[in-house]
């Protein structure tokens, strides 16, 4: 499903390339100008983490990575597609396709379960019943969570319940993984976890984009691209990424099932 | 998206709100159930009218004389002595669309058998009058046309008498007298129960109509002329025809009233059938209105839905639901709801109406029409008030959705 070997089949490295973003919204009479022009290209296999302070662009700039959003001005070519001017469906098709999302929140379905939320995105694709099923479990055990497919996710810890959101956002195959603030809401050791999970899912060749406002996370990325006031301010390689491994370590153990 | 998966999320949504889901469907089945009972009830209620009129005989015409009109005062119907001997046989001859005749004429009294007596009405007949009546004879046997010419002293008992004057035996060849005047009883009628106004008909003794008024009455005309036409379209030809003779025999001219009336009984169950039905749909109008409020209740809790399940809405378009999917979705849910309901709220429906007919004695009727109409009205109100809440949730920005508190 997620072969290394296919991604380097392809010729153009460039999964992502941006040129001139500006997006402006119109609150009331007034004009906000969320992005002023950003020009960008990410590379298959990257795992990019993108800072910022709040109101800095970040946030709008991951909405149009994420096909949710349209772009006012500039191009997105997204895997030798220009998805700046799709429609509403066709962005859709694209996010189902190309596009896996995780959130600070989880959002997961309540009183579903894990493995129904996981085949969620399946749903809206073309995959039969049993296929579906059989790419749910695989994701499923590919964050480490085979054993918990039926359960809700009220039965679930915040670093079950983001793995679960992670394994929905593997299970369609997608060309890049989004996460917006995806440890916001778990506790220390949790997140490093949870960035151990990407760490070694970008190992395996998935592009991960990373949005945060914590340094500390950042640090396992591969390379910083720093927003302000709706520019690219920095844009660094981190040539010295921490490995969550280590760092997990290093930390204080804490009882897994107690959190549970 | 196909239509399966769109049903498999619609049933994983409402499964997972089973309370409220039930009480969605509350209103449709109440609603549905509510339509059947009273249109089980209002066709049962036309039915039994129906029955009770049919009992007076079909394609009758009855003939009275018309009112005297004495220097201004006018007395009732029958009231004049206008119909005769004559005119019953004129009839016969000179009207085709007539098929069964026969004269009538009235004598009340006394009737004694033993040591019983009884107070009831003579009806002098010919002998069409069991078939005019769609009547019959239980045991013995009817007079003939000998016995009314020779006014022959016989009778015929209506159950009700024959049960009144001979509780234990049968009266057949024995003896009653009427008015001091012995008649041997030859037959006793069928049960015909009540007619349309409650009047029990089986109260009544039968004899020739030549008996009635030569050896009762002394009174020489006749009361009334019972008339069925050949078939239900022939009524209005054999009134007309029935007329025209009338008025010739009786010399009446061109201006002048009729000195006689003519009673249709298709008229009269005409007049009834329109009632029961006016009551029929009023029932069902009211009911309806309950179906009417159960599918407000539907776009209610829908809307509901949409506003506690955006972030929801919000997530299945980030992972690649389009418009269209989240309209259908919705669309389901509530035609899922509204079918469910419908479903059951049919068979609440059949059921109650059985409990009706049972408990109540009443007679309902279920229609495989009223079924149909209350199963098409939870399709449509599915439609008509999910296709509000769908259309909002389908309209959602997906980054408001996924924001949502």
């Amino acid at each position: 499903m997620i072969g290394q070997e296919h991604r380097e089949a392809e010729t153009d490295a460039r999964l992502i390339r941006i040129d001139h973003l500006v997006k402006t919204y119109l609150l009331g009479e007034v004009e906000v100008h969320a992005l002023r022009g950003v020009s960008l290209e990410l590379r298959r296999g990257e795992f990019a983490a993108i800072m910022g302070a709040s109101g800095s662009g970040k946030s709008t700039f991951m909405n149009i990575l994420g096909c949710l959003d349209k772009p006012t001005r500039g191009s997105y070519i997204l895997d030798g597609v220009d998805v700046s001017g799709l429609s509403g469906d066709e962005l859709a098709r694209i996010r189902n396709a190309k596009l896996g999302f995780v959130f600070q929140g989880f959002n997961l379905l309540s009183r579903t379960s894990a493995i129904e939320n996981v085949e969620l995105p399946l749903l809206y694709g073309t995959a039969s019943l049993k296929d579906r099923e059989a790419r749910a479990v695989k994701a499923l055990n590919l964050v480490g969570l085979g054993d918990r497919s039926h359960h809700y996710p009220n039965q679930l810890s915040g670093g079950q319940q983001q793995r679960v959101a992670i394994a929905r956002a593997l299970v369609n195959d997608p060309s890049i993984v989004l996460a917006d603030e995806p440890t916001g809401n778990l506790d220390s050791r949790t997140s490093v976890e949870v960035m151990g999970i990407f760490q070694e899912l970008n190992n395996k060749g998935i592009t991960i984009i990373l949005v945060t406002h914590e340094p500390d996370i950042a640090q396992f990325a591969n390379r910083h691209i720093v927003f302000r006031d709706g520019k690219i301010r920095s844009d660094k390689i981190n040539t010295t990424p921490k490995r969550a491994a280590d760092v997990l370590k290093d930390m204080p153990e804490i009882d897994e099932e107690e959190a549970a | 998206m196909k239509i399966a998966n769109i049903l498999i999320s619609a049933f994983r949504a409402l499964q997972r709100n089973k309370m409220r889901s039930f009480l969605t469907m509350l209103g449709i089945i109440i609603g549905v159930s509510a339509v059947i009972a009273m249109l089980a009830i209002g066709q049962g209620a036309q039915y039994s009218v129906e029955q009770q009129i049919s009992s007076l005989g079909t394609n009758v015409l009855i003939v009275y004389p018309g009112s005297q009109n004495t220097g201004g005062i006018r007395g009732g119907a029958g009231t004049t002595t206008t119909l005769t001997e004559e005119d019953c046989l004129a009839i016969q001859r000179e009207c085709p669309a007539v098929s069964l005749i026969s004269p009538g004429t009235r004598a009340g009294g006394q009737v004694i058998a033993g040591n019983l007596n009884w107070a009831t009405g003579v009806e002098g007949t010919g002998t069409d009058y069991l078939e005019i009546r769609k009547w019959g004879i239980e045991y013995g046997d009817f007079y003939t046309d000998q016995d009314v010419k020779a006014a022959a002293k016989v009778c015929v008992l209506g159950k009700t008498v024959a049960d009144a004057l001979f509780p234990e035996a049968s009266p057949i060849g024995l003896t009653v007298r009427i008015r001091n005047v012995p008649c041997k009883v030859i037959g006793v009628l069928t049960k015909k129960g009540q007619n349309a106004m409650g009047q029990d008909q089986d109260d009544v003794i039968l004899a020739p109509w030549t008996t009635v008024q030569r050896r009762l009455t002394w009174f020489p005309y006749l009361r009334q002329i019972l008339v069925s036409a050949a078939s239900a379209s022939n009524i209005p030809v054999a009134q007309k025809q029935i007329t025209e003779l009338l008025r010739m025999r009786h010399k009446i001219a061109p201006y002048d009233p009729d000195d006689f009336s003519i009673r249709n009984q298709a008229d009269l169950a005409t007049a009834a059938t329109a009632t029961t039905q006016i009551l029929t749909i009023l029932l069902a109008s009211i009911a309806s209105v309950s179906l009417l409020v159960g599918g407000i209740g539907i776009m209610n809790i829908m809307l509901v839905s949409v506003t506690e399940r955006t972030r929801e809405i919000g997530i299945r378009m980030s992972v690649g639901a389009r418009s269209r999917d989240i309209l259908t979705q919705f669309l389901i849910e509530a035609l899922v709801l509204s079918l469910l309901g419908g479903i059951i709220g049919i068979l609440l429906g059949v059921g109650g109406s059985t409990l009706i007919s049972k408990l109540a004695k009443w007679p309902t009727i279920v229609t495989f029409f009223s079924i149909l109409l209350s199963f098409g009205f939870s399709i449509a109100i599915g439609i008509f008030f999910g296709f509000y809440p769908a259309k909002k949730a389908a309209m959602l920005n997906p980054i408001d959705a996924l924001r949502y508190e």
